[in-house]
């Protein structure tokens, strides 16, 4: 009564194999990742916002066009990719193997397409003069905060590109379960999460309010 | 579900040297390194305070290894790593970490952690963290003097603030990064286990209180060290890449103005500090459940009030997040911000005393036996109540603003959270020792260290309380130069023989350790007479503790002296029927 011998491995014991709180530890653990994780990006995005209240000179550099449009397309793509992973994750519960590596690589093709635009945007506001340390427009934090913030998210989209690929190519050899797609799908929608606060939070709210 | 929960934890046993002993997966393993790893750190900050207290007692004498008489600068140095180290690399790696690692999935029933090898790398980069933190003492200009809580504009500005604010200030936050990285992944790793890897019958409710504390401490680390990650991150901005998230305009240091502006210390504190605070709990709480199960099994009675103890544990938790302000009450926050951190910080006291009140429940009445490890746990309450009482004190904005960086501080956060976490670690090593390592501690050895030991703490920091109230500051490397401070100087003379004393005395805990090692008398499988699962298996247990089954519990942990048993304690695995 005590063990439920299956194929020599030791499996759960609550009566018949559901864990206690019926979610597999690895889906678990990528749960309590983000749960960690969002503390992180809470804390930059609270020291964002703590040095901009703090500042009598903060910029508001972005415009309508080009800042905030091609902002508005990142996030059409990261928020698309978010649609393909579903329908990845969806794909790989029903054992449809080939359907899953295709929505895969759609979704990497999102952040990837993120990924492009967010670096050229960068490329033109370090051009424009746009540093970690001074801007040509006000309070030198407005650079601090802006590539801390972007960066590390931009790093975890990056990231989540590579295990989205590792994913695919484990998938397709059939040494992963479906279940490993949907952890990776959680990681992917966190990383389309936080980026739902930076937009605004960074981008909108850099908009110069006049006429 | 296609993968069962246990279905994890269960590895081959390894072979070689390397895969058994270096880097094994075996949770009992990376416990004693981790334990190791703090016994290590312990020494470390230990004979760094030893050259503090010289230093207070002596200022003119030149001792070994220092070069000639300590400089001001040198005494910050070792302020700030003797901090460092103690709290990162003692109090949060050996309760937690360390007995944690090893005795947490033996209790719930469990072959192993969730993530073997996560658990495994969470070592490896503490070991990492250690290894960079120690090397901040051999580079150009040694080792930080910004304290452990690392305030800039001090910690940010380089090197023209003071020696040691150069490379060693960069290795200190680098290495804290790194320790952010190694708790978060050994917190999701105890987080998910206690949850997933129970045995049957191992109700939420009928976990030991050690789990308990175990459990709701890791998901304290969880959510605090991710926030010091981002705290470390912005503070390296600072050094490396020329931000001033941290640094004010309009700065003079040294004769030179400094470059940065528009960046505000008082963020740090924040930031520090809603990690901080949780961070002191992070090092009681696996102590108090350490007390909890050693204070019922060698009283042998149940635990007074189980419900109450694990909803004081969350309380205590819960309330840790809300009351970071309390440490910057001098910072010119608002009064009203105060009186707010003020009141959640008092309220701190309600659960904190319920625990010690149900404590003394559970000796009342018992037939108390008077072990090493009971004699720890003893300690540990009457230390925690004396810190603890201090903390009213300091809790009041009004009284704060006086007592705030003097030595009442000191005196207030060693007793209650760095003296009572080491009496926590040093119960938790005398009970589980025969578990780990198959022997028995000599008693005899153990006794004489605790009796020096309990003496020598209350005689090296209730002096303290006194000098912090007479206002010394903290930090000052002696008393010349301040003519009040002056008539102080027999107090730090007195401290400072004691501390010599007690320092010398932690050789007998060392002596017994590694004798007992090799010579103590064999330990049986449940040399305590106590209740729960590690004690089913055999000392030290093998591989997969259960021996490929998983035991069924049946009972709460503390299920003592119950009346019309056959013996005068029931394990959790006893089928035995018990009615209350």
């Amino acid at each position: 009564m005590a063990t439920i011998e299956t194929g020599g491995t030791t499996t759960s014991v609550w009566g018949g194999g559901a864990s206690p709180f019926a979610i597999p530890s690895k889906k678990l653990g990528m749960w309590l990742f983000i749960v960690s994780d969002a503390l992180t990006f809470s804390a930059l995005l609270i020291a964002y916002s703590y040095s901009r209240v703090a500042s009598a000179d903060w910029p508001l550099p972005f415009h309508f066009w080009p800042s905030i449009v091609v902002a508005s397309v990142m996030t059409f793509c990261l928020l698309s990719s978010s649609v393909t992973m579903v329908m990845a994750v969806a794909a790989a519960k029903q054992g449809r193997v080939g359907a899953t590596v295709n929505w895969l690589l759609a979704t990497m093709l999102g952040g990837v397409a993120f990924i492009i635009l967010h670096a050229n945007e960068w490329r033109t506001l370090i051009g424009e003069g746009l540093r970690p340390f001074d801007n040509p427009w006000g309070s030198p934090l407005f650079g601090a905060t802006f590539f801390t913030c972007t960066g590390l998210h931009m790093l975890h989209v990056t990231i989540g590109v590579i295990v989205l690929g590792v994913m695919a190519i484990g998938f397709k050899k059939g040494r992963y379960p479906a279940d490993y797609v949907e952890i990776s799908g959680l990681y992917w929608h966190f990383v389309d999460l936080v980026w739902m606060f930076i937009f605004p939070l960074i981008y909108l709210m850099s908009v110069p309010l006049e006429h | 579900m296609a993968h069962a929960a246990g279905a994890h934890a269960v590895h081959e046993a390894p072979t070689g040297f390397i895969r058994k002993y270096i880097f094994s997966l075996d949770h009992k393993v990376i416990g004693i390194q981790y334990y190791l790893l703090a016994l290590v750190a312990v020494w470390v900050g230990m004979i760094l305070s030893l050259y503090m207290r010289l230093r207070l007692a002596w200022p003119t004498e030149e001792f070994p290894l220092v070069g000639g008489v300590m400089t001001p600068e040198a005494y910050l140095s070792l302020v700030t790593m003797h901090g460092t180290i103690m709290v990162f690399f003692v109090l949060t790696t050996a309760p937690q970490s360390g007995f944690g690692n090893y005795i947490l999935p033996i209790q719930i029933g469990a072959a192993d952690m969730a993530f073997p090898f996560l658990n495994a790398l969470s070592f490896w980069v503490t070991f990492l963290s250690f290894a960079v933190m120690l090397a901040a003492f051999f580079v150009s200009g040694g080792a930080p003097i910004s304290g452990w809580t690392g305030y800039p504009p001090l910690s940010a500005v380089g090197e023209v603030a003071g020696p040691g604010l150069g490379l060693g200030q960069t290795l200190w936050v680098v290495s804290l990064a790194i320790f952010c990285g190694g708790a978060l992944l050994g917190a999701l790793n105890f987080i998910a286990t206690t949850l997933d890897l129970r045995a049957k019958g191992m109700y939420l409710m009928r976990m030991p209180l050690t789990v308990w504390a175990w459990f709701i401490t890791a998901i304290l680390g969880l959510l605090a060290f991710g926030v010091l990650l981002a705290a470390g991150v912005l503070l390296l901005m600072d050094r490396v890449a020329g931000t001033s998230f941290f640094i004010p305009g309009g700065l003079v240091i040294s004769e030179q103005i400094i470059s940065h502006k528009g960046g505000s210390p008082l963020l740090w504190q924040h930031l520090f500090w809603f990690f901080g605070h949780p961070e002191v709990y992070i090092a009681i709480l696996p102590g108090m459940g350490v007390v909890s199960q050693i204070l019922s099994t060698f009283a042998r009675k149940p635990i007074f009030g189980y419900r109450a103890m694990v909803y004081a544990i969350m309380g205590i938790g819960g309330l840790g997040f809300l009351v970071w302000g309390h440490h910057m009450f001098i910072s010119g926050m608002s009064p009203y911000s105060a009186i707010a951190f003020s009141v959640l910080t008092l309220s701190i006291g309600v659960p904190s005393a319920i625990k010690t009140f149900n404590w003394l429940g559970t000796l009342i009445g018992g037939r108390i036996r008077f072990t090493t490890p009971m004699l720890y746990a003893l300690g540990f309450v009457s230390l925690f109540v004396t810190g603890g009482l201090s903390g009213l004190f300091l809790g009041q904005p009004s009284l704060d603003l006086y007592l705030h960086d003097t030595y009442f501080v000191l005196a207030h956060f060693h007793m209650v959270m760095g003296v009572a976490a080491i009496f926590g670690i040093f119960a938790g090593t005398y009970f589980w020792f025969p578990k780990m390592f198959g022997r028995m501690m000599n008693e005899p050895l153990g006794k004489l260290h605790f009796w020096i030991t309990f003496i020598g703490v209350y005689a090296i920091f209730m002096p303290m309380h006194y000098i912090g109230i007479a206002g010394h500051p903290r930090r000052y490397a002696e008393t010349s130069g301040v003519e009040y401070l002056g008539s102080l100087q027999p107090v730090h003379d007195f401290i400072s023989i004691v501390a010599i004393v007690t320092i010398a005395a932690q050789f007998i805990f060392l002596f017994n350790f590694f004798w007992s090692l090799y010579h103590g008398e064999k330990a049986s499988v449940n040399p305590w007479e106590c209740t729960t699962l590690e004690w089913t298996v055999p000392s030290p247990p093998p591989h997969d503790n259960f021996g490929g089954h998983s035991p069924v519990v049946y009972h709460g942990a503390y299920e003592y002296n119950v009346p019309g048993a056959s013996q005068d304690y029931i394990m959790q695995t006893s089928p035995e029927k018990v009615t209350h």
